[in-house]
């Protein structure tokens, strides 16, 4: 369960942003945005060395003692940030990806709908529902 | 159960919905029938629902008693004010309003009542405004004022509010209905939405807004989220002796409004009027049957839809581009977002085009929320393409999901079958079209790639698809097939000349399969399949024949799920299934292996190789069923197919495959039948005769073949069905035996027919090939047969003496 999900731009805007409303939020887009540095070192070597076959997911891009960041790219430069407890210590590497599985499907959903401008920040409700599903229940 | 402190307010209304539930007068038990409308009433998502009779243990107790009424109720108006539902927030929450229902009855009558206004060209709002309705355009505006921040506003400030807004509230009849969004979050801002919008509809066309007032006057209450919950709690003081405003009938916005609606509002002022009062007396004819499901598309709008659908993409079974179908629903004026969101609901299959179902489905969307409706959450079933094979799939689910908005999914399930005939109807040829597309797709995706390929062929080419099946393989198949069975049953030998002779009929029926093959290609897959069954009448093995035609993607695609068809073996393709089919039941009764024997090539040069590989025969069998059609999808298939149905005679083959196969058929028939009946032949003076017969028979053969070759030298594959011959002969040898008659019959029988296949076959070269190979084979067979013939008195005689000597 994810305590905070982003979705960023080619350009490094943010196109959407949640995290569990009872912490402090200021907090976790301050996380997402430092954490933007890593993914860009991330994509950056990969390219290098193998040119266009590289691994969307990117892994752990850094801990602190608190959370836990993964990051994702796809193919045109989205970013999809997701920020989870280090507590929850039993959300594996294989529940991120499908994770991110799933937060791409849906990205691409919505992308796919015409009557969205690539760019503009995410206003769908099936995204926001896939979201949901994923941020940490509070009560 | 803990137990519930309720304020004065929340107590009398309490009660005064258990009074109303209380059908059975017990005082002490709300009937679950009353309970569970009521809760539909909530327009609360059904696993909310689920969620609140079990929180107040109902589940338990299976009934609702007061207590557990009251905590449902209580849970009901958190669940709407949209905080989670927990035991514990019944006492904690403070200052929670009163759980809104949606209530028909008043409204409807509100509704007549407004549908007899005047009606003025001002926008929604501005006519519900002026309606007799007893809705209060200060509700209007109470919602223009902006969403309202809380949901859980305290009840005494709701009140409040409302005294204000009194102006028209003569509303203690008009229920107060309660927005119909389950989400409680993201209400707000679709209300708002609506609100902004329905303001800038004032350029509709006037009678629009008139029916369009009555809609709003319906809707407005609801959607208002603070005034909504303002009215409603407004009414809660009044006397709980007001049952009026109990009685909700649960029925949600009339989808008989919408459906009017629809034709009305997109459409010239013109008729409007005539048209709201049609739909007025829809919706009470509607309401007076019952519930109904709202988004449920009514013939005449789903007739304008079509026509709309045609102005963008005339074809019925095409789609609408992404782009196209932004531009046409950007005309609606709403607002992007709520188009994105009307998108999301339907564009079913998420691929950015819209089927012409989709686009109904859209369409009646832009509609409803044109005329006030809320949109769903999720798209109503009534509005799911049905024309998808996920029918069954798709609508199970929609019934829960229309609870909240739609409300009693009880009603949704007796309405799907009158909503789908409704929209099957109107769709006869999409259904029929769709469904085929979807069995076309689906078959093929079930089937091998090879068959996907094919089927994509197919349709695109009937007249390759009538090509490849060949007729010509009717005769052998059929042929085949009876030897076949007359082997294995041990029947006399006499029936091989049957096929035979049966098989100038059945070429004769090559034209016919032309016809039936085009049927099949004209029809789908499966309607081709059981067309060409029919028409063959042939057994399967013609229609296997044709499906193993495999440049047929229908029949491929129809013998998918069966085994391959007839494709046995390459060499089988262009030789006569009848030899192969010998061989094969000498395989069968012989249990020897014929792979290598069906893997004849069909080349016709008799070339001394008595001994071809399976493989390069199934290369060339493969090459020549290349030819016609698929390529590289036939070589997958035949090597496929081939293990399978080695009995089909190839004839169509021959036909079809003009540099391949060939003439040889018939000969090879002949042989095939001549195994079949060696095997059948006694065996004890096989072994004697064997060793003389096959080496007369070889030399003959051999001799015959070479002639065979040499004069088929200028075919092909000519040699193939040489080789074959070889090989079959190879395979005869061991059960060379009472030839004789057989023999003579079937050579009879090749001989008889072979004249009629080429003329009946056509004048074109392939046939005359094809004949010709054949006469040759049957010369060689013939030939084949003399030697035979002659070594049996020999064979009689040592078996003579061998008894003799036995004894």
């Amino acid at each position: 369960m994810a305590v905070c999900i982003a979705v960023i731009a080619k350009e490094n805007y943010p196109l959407y942003i949640r995290s569990v409303p009872t912490q402090n939020e200021l907090k976790f887009h301050y996380t997402v945005h430092t954490s933007l540095d890593v993914v860009e070192e991330k994509i950056s070597a990969v390219g290098k060395s193998l040119g266009d076959q590289r691994e969307l997911y990117l892994g752990l891009l850094y801990p602190t003692e608190d959370y836990k960041v993964y990051g994702y790219v796809t193919n045109s430069k989205v970013k999809f940030v997701i920020v989870v407890d280090s507590s929850n210590t039993s959300l594996r590497d294989n529940e991120i990806r499908s994770m991110f599985r799933k937060l791409h499907n849906s990205f691409t959903d919505v992308m796919c709908n015409p009557f969205h401008n690539p760019g503009d920040p995410i206003q769908s409700k099936a995204f926001d529902g896939i979201v949901s599903g994923m941020m940490v229940q509070t009560g | 159960m803990e137990s519930l402190t309720l304020s004065d307010v929340e107590q009398k209304y309490y009660s005064d919905l258990f009074v109303y539930c209380d059908t059975d007068n017990t005082k002490k038990v709300a009937s679950n029938g009353r309970v569970l409308d009521l809760f539909r009433a909530a327009q609360l998502p059904s696993e909310v629902v689920l969620q609140i009779t079990e929180l107040c243990g109902a589940t338990r107790l299976g009934h609702f008693g007061r207590s557990q009424f009251y905590i449902a109720l209580k849970l009901i108006a958190i669940a709407q004010s949209g905080l989670p539902l927990r035991v514990e927030s019944l006492n904690s929450v403070k200052d929670l309003p009163l759980p809104r229902f949606v209530v028909g009855k008043n409204e409807a009558e509100a509704r007549h009542a407004a549908l007899y206004q005047d009606t003025d060209s001002q926008g929604l709002y501005p006519a519900s405004a002026h309606g007799v309705i007893p809705r209060p355009p200060g509700r209007g505006h109470q919602n223009k004022k902006g969403p309202p921040s809380s949901t859980s506003l305290p009840v005494h400030e709701v009140i409040q509010p409302l005294a204000p807004s009194v102006e028209s509230q003569p509303e203690p009849t008009s229920p107060v209905v309660s927005p119909h969004q389950s989400p409680p979050t993201s209400p707000h801002s679709w209300r708002k939405h609506k609100r902004q919008h329905s303001g800038g509809n004032a350029d509709r066309p006037p009678v629009v807004a008139a029916t369009g007032a009555v809609w709003t006057q319906f809707r407005e209450p609801q959607t208002g989220p603070v005034s909504g919950d303002g009215m409603w709690s407004s009414h809660s003081p009044p006397p709980p002796g007001q049952e009026s405003w109990v009685s909700f009938t649960a029925d949600t916005p009339p989808s008989s409004t919408v459906p009017a609606m629809h034709p009305s509002s997109v459409q010239e002022s013109t008729t409007i009027r005539t048209v709201a009062s049609a739909a007025t007396t829809n919706e009470i004819q509607r309401q007076s049957s019952g519930y109904d499901d709202p988004w449920k598309i009514t013939d005449e709008q789903r007739q304008y839809y079509i026509n709309q659908f045609k102005t963008i993409q005339p074809d019925l079974t095409g789609f609408i581009p992404g782009s196209a179908a932004k531009e046409f629903f950007t005309k609606s004026k709403l607002p992007i977002l709520e188009l994105s969101h009307i998108w999301e609901l339907s564009d079913f299959d998420k691929d950015g085009a819209l089927t012409l179902d989709e686009f109904c489905a859209a369409f009646h969307l832009v509609v409803a929320r044109k005329n006030g409706y809320d949109l769903p959450e999720k798209l109503p079933e009534s509005l799911m393409p049905k024309l998808i094979d996920l029918d069954d799939s798709a609508e199970v689910p929609e019934p829960t999901a229309d609870v909240g908005y739609s409300g009693s999914p009880v009603e949704v399930t007796p309405n799907k079958s009158p909503s789908m005939p409704s929209l099957n109807q109107a769709w006869p040829e999409m259904n029929q079209s769709s469904e085929q597309w979807e069995t076309f797709s689906e078959r093929s995706s079930s089937s091998q790639t090879l068959t996907q390929f094919d089927s994509n062929i197919a349709p695109a080419d009937p007249d390759t698809a009538i090509v490849h099946p060949v007729p010509i393989r009717m005769t052998p198949s059929k042929i085949h097939m009876q030897e076949m069975e007359l082997k294995r049953t041990g029947s006399d030998h006499n029936h091989p000349t049957s096929p035979l002779l049966a098989k100038p009929p059945e070429l004769s029926e090559e034209a016919k399969l032309p016809a039936s093959m085009k049927f099949v290609a004209a029809n789908t897959v499966g309607d081709g399949y059981s067309s060409s069954d029919s028409f063959t009448s042939d057994q399967e093995p013609i229609t296997r024949q044709r499906s193993q035609s495999g440049t047929s993607p229908e029949a491929l695609k129809v013998v998918a799920p069966p085994p391959p068809p007839p494709r046995p073996h390459p060499s089988h393709s262009r030789s006569s299934s009848l030899d192969m089919n010998r061989t094969f039941a000498a395989a069968t009764t012989a249990g020897q292996p014929q792979p290598s024997t069906i893997a004849y090539p069909p080349a016709v040069p008799p070339r001394p190789l008595p001994t071809q590989t399976s493989v390069p025969h199934t290369g060339h069998r493969v090459e020549a069923e290349a030819v016609p059609g698929g390529g590289a999808v036939l070589t997958t298939t035949s090597p496929q197919q081939i293990p399978q149905q080695p009995n089909f005679a190839d004839f169509s083959q021959f036909q079809a495959f003009a540099a391949s196969e060939q003439p040889s058929s018939l000969p090879e028939v002949d042989k095939h039948s001549e195994a079949g009946q060696v095997d059948k032949a006694p065996e004890g003076a096989g072994p004697l005769r064997t060793v003389k017969s096959d080496s007369q028979v070889d030399e003959r053969t051999s001799t015959t073949v070479n002639s065979a070759k040499g004069s088929s030298g200028p075919l092909a594959p000519p040699p193939k069905p040489i080789r074959r011959r070889l090989k079959s002969e190879d395979e005869l040898r061991p059960e060379d035996e009472q030839h004789g008659p057989q023999k003579s019959n079937v050579i009879a029988a090749v001989l008889a027919t072979q004249p009629s296949i080429p003329r009946s076959v056509g004048k074109d070269k392939k046939a005359i090939q094809a004949s010709i190979r054949r006469n040759k084979e049957t010369n060689t067979v013939l030939a084949r047969l003399n030697s035979e013939l002659q070594q049996q008195p020999k064979l009689s005689l040592e078996a003579l003496t061998c008894r003799r000597t036995l004894r």
